[in-house]
């Protein structure tokens, strides 16, 4: 840097880059992958420590030699594959349920004013409740197999889908809907060429929010009401202690979850491929 | 040929309002006060006034998207009693839906109307369209790949496709920028020349008004009714450069008088 002033005939050369912090600049992956080991490496030196007691907090190690197990088990059909068929059945049914429910009921709320003025302030009282203590009454009234597991997925997962499918109802703005009118279009067709289409991305907003509530209310069915899913394993495992195995089978529990969560986003960019928000992380 | 599109008043009348008025709230709040309007064939007539001074009001009970309150609304000798299909419309905003292609979009109205297979059937007229809109080559396109501009051009290609007795324009442009605007404006006047279009323009600007219209009709606010229907006695096809002209500037000078007189009150 000089203090000599620049000649009003003079060239210099103005070129300059904007200081990007050293974390900033990281590649993703580079990043991604640092944190990750960062975090293993906080884990171990705790183990090493030995700050906590290893019945609590087992070594990554041990941790990792028991998600190989519970992963030869779950890959050569063994009885924890069968458990986790029971949970994946629990979620995809309560899903599917939740899906045709809340559709509806979100159609009766969004579409017509006496589902709206009679209808969502009871859904609202509903929803403000926290609906895992429903969970008894669900095992009261069906029995310990899956039916009640499924009952609480569906009954945690419907709101969202109601919220999102009405919010979607009203995402059409004065202009579409007036040359909705001017084209002389009747309530059907308003609906399912200009409404429903348009209201896809607050749809599938609920129903990202529904695909995490439904693994919830599955494995809290398990938890409250025993029978043979993967809830069941882990609760199993939590009580006598086995740690390693806990985390193990939360490991493979959140794949099924962002299975299904993903399952969700590919929908969503197959069929809202217009929006925004479903091409934003491509470009 | 084209001086013949001059305001000529023994022209057969398209669209006719009788003492049309319009009240809401049971009576209390009177939104449009015994309005008689008619619109000969070919003729091109603006109505400009203030925000509020029931300019809306008038267009949809036009478009036969509200009932009037009095008085009688005739198109083409038949009462309009509803949306038509001999009713097009265009409004600020082009309103394309994103999942369709620009094709698809323009035929929407048939399809509505008619079903998907009349719809198809329709394809070639829409490209037709598309060309007289200077959009040829992006019926394929998706509505997110064109300009603002553009968007409006394909909604003028969606109003026309119902071959529409009547073309009722909602501020169309107000929306793009002012050079955009001056441009398409004089897209317009030459797609309804070349159509010989019946259109009734809405605006709140004045040289817009001016420069399209044969009559411009000024509208005051609440209960609102015409003021004054000014003849636009300038040459066509009129071009942008008459905005600079003497008598473009009286025109625009009465205008805004008559607004100031009777509008902000």
């Amino acid at each position: 840097m000089t203090d000599t002033p620049v000649r009003p005939d003079e060239i210099v050369h103005t070129t300059w880059s904007e200081p990007v912090s050293f974390l900033d600049g990281l590649p993703r992956s580079v990043a991604m992958t640092a944190l990750f080991a960062l975090f293993i490496g906080l884990w171990q030196l705790v183990y090493i420590l030995g700050f906590v007691s290893p019945i609590i907090l087992p070594s990554p190690g041990e941790t990792a030699r028991d998600i190989v197990f519970v992963g030869k088990n779950l890959f050569t059909g063994g009885y924890m594959l069968t458990a986790l068929w029971i949970t994946v059945k629990e979620v995809i049914l309560g899903f599917a349920i939740a899906i045709a429910i809340g559709f509806s009921l979100g159609v009766l709320v969004g579409e017509t004013s006496f589902g709206e003025r009679a209808v969502l302030p009871y859904l609202v009282a509903i929803d403000t409740m926290p609906k895992v203590a429903f969970a008894p009454l669900f095992l009261a009234w069906l029995g310990f197999g899956i039916a009640s597991k499924v009952a609480l997925a569906a009954f945690i997962a419907t709101f969202p889908i109601v919220v999102g499918t009405a919010a979607g109802l009203h995402a059409a703005d004065q202009n579409a809907r007036m040359l909705f009118k001017t084209m002389g279009a009747g309530r059907w067709q308003t609906l399912f060429k200009m409404k429903l289409p348009l209201g896809l991305p607050h749809m599938f907003t609920g129903l990202k929010i529904a695909a995490v509530g439904v693994m919830a209310g599955a494995i809290t069915g398990e938890f409250l009401g025993g029978g043979k899913g993967f809830g069941e394993l882990i609760r199993v495992a939590a009580s006598q202690l086995n740690t390693p195995r806990v985390f193990s089978l939360i490991l493979y529990l959140s794949l099924l979850g962002l299975t299904v969560f993903w399952s969700v986003v590919w929908m969503e960019r197959r069929f809202v491929f217009w929006h925004k928000s479903s091409v934003m992380d491509n470009r | 040929m084209l001086a013949q599109r001059q305001t000529d008043p023994k022209g057969r009348p398209v669209y006719q309002l009788r003492q049309v008025a319009k009240s809401y709230a049971r009576g209390n709040l009177r939104a449009l006060d015994h309005v008689d309007l008619t619109l000969a064939e070919g003729t091109f007539s603006s109505v400009i006034g203030p925000s509020g001074c029931g300019k809306s009001t008038l267009l949809k009970i036009m478009a036969g998207l509200i009932p009037p309150s009095e008085g009688s609304v005739v198109l083409e000798g038949q009462p309009v009693l509803g949306p038509r299909r001999d009713i097009g419309m265009m409004f600020q905003q082009a309103t394309l839906f994103p999942w369709r292609s620009t094709l698809e979009n323009i035929v929407l109205p048939i399809e509505i109307r008619d079903g998907r297979q009349a719809a198809k059937a329709r394809h070639d007229d829409a490209r037709a369209l598309l060309d007289l809109v200077g959009l040829k080559g992006f019926e394929n396109s998706m509505p997110s790949e064109l300009s603002g501009g553009m968007a409006q051009r394909a909604s003028i290609c969606r109003m026309l496709i119902t071959k529409p007795a009547v073309l009722l324009l909602d501020e169309p442009f107000s929306a793009l920028d002012e050079l955009s605007r001056d441009f398409m404006n004089m897209e317009l006047q030459r797609i309804c020349t070349e159509r010989r279009a019946t259109a009734l323009l809405i605006t709140h600007s004045i040289q817009e008004a001016v420069i399209l219209s044969d009559i411009v009709y000024v509208m005051s606010p609440r209960p609102g009714q015409f003021v004054e229907a000014i003849a636009i006695d300038l040459p066509r096809p009129r071009t942008l450069d008459m905005m600079t002209e003497p008598k473009f500037g009286a025109y625009v000078r009465r205008i805004r008088a008559r607004l100031d007189k009777g509008a902000f009150l």
